[in-house]
């Protein structure tokens, strides 16, 4: 992209973009522990540094915005500069709620391990849908950071796989639940966690969707993953 | 910085189809070329200005801009040496015609400057001046001719208890309403506006704005800005313009959201040499 001829407003874009990078930055640590919390023996430190990164996302989300305010009060963006102020707010929405699901997971991970039927289930299933549902994320910031759609429509498609696995994973908690009433509070545990997962695909695939849009000048949400590739496919 | 290559310069504007077939355009410009002397200040330009509709010309200085504005009343027919060729059909009739009777055209197509150009008389006399040269009205309907066109202008409360004071003693932004108040008291079809705020303050500017919007509902607006917001917020349609070229034009929602050319998303956003 040229540079505008007036250079503060270059390094005021750069700043919400740089934010946007960081800010995931710190969401994509804060699920490591996540997945550590699913995985390993309980550990309180690691449980607190998962509430300290949800604050420090907070706190960015706070600085961002206000950011993207002054743009647009001082610079009435337009065309792509406006594309990307919005979709930069959009965004770091996305990462403040995703970070919130995470820090939900990592809390709820200890009420999880009261059964050892269940182990497989929270150990393994749990992990890998979070570290699934991860990848979407660094994929998205990734794209972000080159405003690479093709990138981003593959983000929209993996969506499909953490649904998958949040469904698998339920499936497994149903059986176990209706042979042994026992697992059932861990096992409710073990569905919240699998839904919080769930939900950070989703984030992930809207922020692959405001990449799209950013790019194209399109509003892509609310259509299929298969009309989104035909979207990026355009010129 | 942007510098255009000569392949880039040269390719085809883009021009969005309408929405749907609209009725005919209020003015139709087809290939319209212009000349200072040997200077060929506009290439080919080919596009419809809508009737009831405001279209921004907007581009950066010596894009031609405002030489297409002049074109649209042959207002450069006053200076030897500056011609048009191609065709500006307004009214069933190519206006470039060397039949054209300029007066009426100019009647039917008024203009207002960059810089106020109240004339050195009462504000009264200022509306009533051009009209007598069309119209023979009675003291009464002259009277009533004024009082519609300075309420057209958005400013017949601030002036009807001192129509005899001269309008040379209004403010900026009130000599420009008064420019249009002149502009629109002879009943045009067409308003051109050559930067009609560059001179205002912020307050005047909005009153202006405001005032377009309004003249909307009656007349067909062509208005030449330096102010991309101006354009983005009065306009309906927006032609972008560089080097003499037509290079997008295209409805102003579109233009300053998602542009097809990369040159005017460039301009635009301030991206621009």
């Amino acid at each position: 992209m040229t540079d505008h001829t007036n250079k503060q407003f270059d390094a005021e874009m750069e700043s919400i973009r740089s934010g946007v990078l960081s800010m995931g930055g710190i969401v994509e640590q804060q699920m490591t522990r996540a997945i550590e919390a699913l995985e390993k023996e309980e550990d309180a430190a690691r449980i607190d540094a998962v509430g300290a990164d949800e604050a420090a996302i907070n706190q960015m989300q706070i600085t961002i915005d206000q950011e993207c305010a002054q743009i647009i009060a001082k610079r009435q963006p337009t065309a792509i500069d406006l594309r990307m102020v919005l979709t930069v707010t959009k965004i770091i929405t996305d990462l403040e709620r995703i970070g919130d699901e995470v820090k939900k997971i990592a809390y709820k991970a200890a009420g999880a391990r009261g059964s050892e039927q269940l182990a497989r289930v929270r150990y393994y299933d749990t992990a890998k849908a979070l570290d699934h549902a991860m990848t979407m994320l660094r994929l998205a910031l990734d794209a972000f950071a080159r405003l690479d759609i093709v990138a981003a429509s593959e983000v929209i498609d993996r969506d499909a796989e953490v649904d998958a696995a949040f469904a698998s994973i339920l499936r497994q908690l149903v059986s176990y639940m209706v042979e042994d009433p026992r697992t059932i509070t861990p096992a409710l545990e073990i569905v919240f966690i699998a839904k919080s997962i769930e939900r950070i695909g989703d984030h992930a695939k809207n922020i692959a969707e405001a990449i799209v849009q950013v790019v194209k000048g399109k509003d892509v949400r609310h259509t299929s993953a298969a009309e989104i590739r035909a979207e990026v496919a355009q010129p | 910085m942007t510098t255009m290559n000569e392949a880039e310069a040269l390719a085809e504007p883009v021009v969005q189809a309408p929405a749907q077939p609209a009725a005919a355009p209020k003015m139709a410009i087809r290939n319209l070329d212009f000349f200072y002397g040997s200077f060929q200040a506009l290439k080919e330009v080919n596009f419809d200005i809508d009737e009831r509709e405001v279209t921004a010309f907007i581009g950066p200085s010596g894009c031609g801009k405002s030489t297409l504005l002049r074109t649209l009343n042959r207002m450069y027919s006053l200076y030897p040496h500056q011609r048009a060729t191609g065709e500006i059909v307004f009214n069933g009739r190519n206006i470039l015609d060397g039949s054209t009777d300029l007066n009426l055209l100019r009647a039917k197509v008024g203009m207002v400057f960059q810089k106020p150009t109240p004339f050195p008389m009462s504000i009264y006399e200022n509306i009533a001046f051009g009209v007598r040269l069309y119209e023979r009205l009675s003291v009464r309907q002259m009277d009533e001719r004024v009082e519609w066109a300075l309420t057209k202008a958005a400013m017949w409360n601030e002036v009807k208890d001192k129509l005899k004071q001269s309008g040379m003693a209004l403010s900026g932004g009130q000599q420009q309403r008064l420019c249009i108040a002149r502009a629109v008291s002879v009943r045009p079809e067409v308003l051109l506006l050559d930067e009609p705020t560059s001179a205002l303050d912020p307050i005047s500017t909005a009153r202006i704005e405001e005032l377009i919007s309004e003249l909307k509902a009656d007349y067909t607006i062509a208005i030449v800005t330096h102010n991309m917001q101006q354009a983005a917020r009065v306009s309906d349609k927006t032609a972008y313009m560089y080097l003499g070229e037509l290079m997008e034009f295209g409805e102003t929602d579109q233009i300053f959201l998602k542009p097809k050319r990369k040159e005017t998303e460039d301009y635009i956003t301030g991206r621009f040499g």
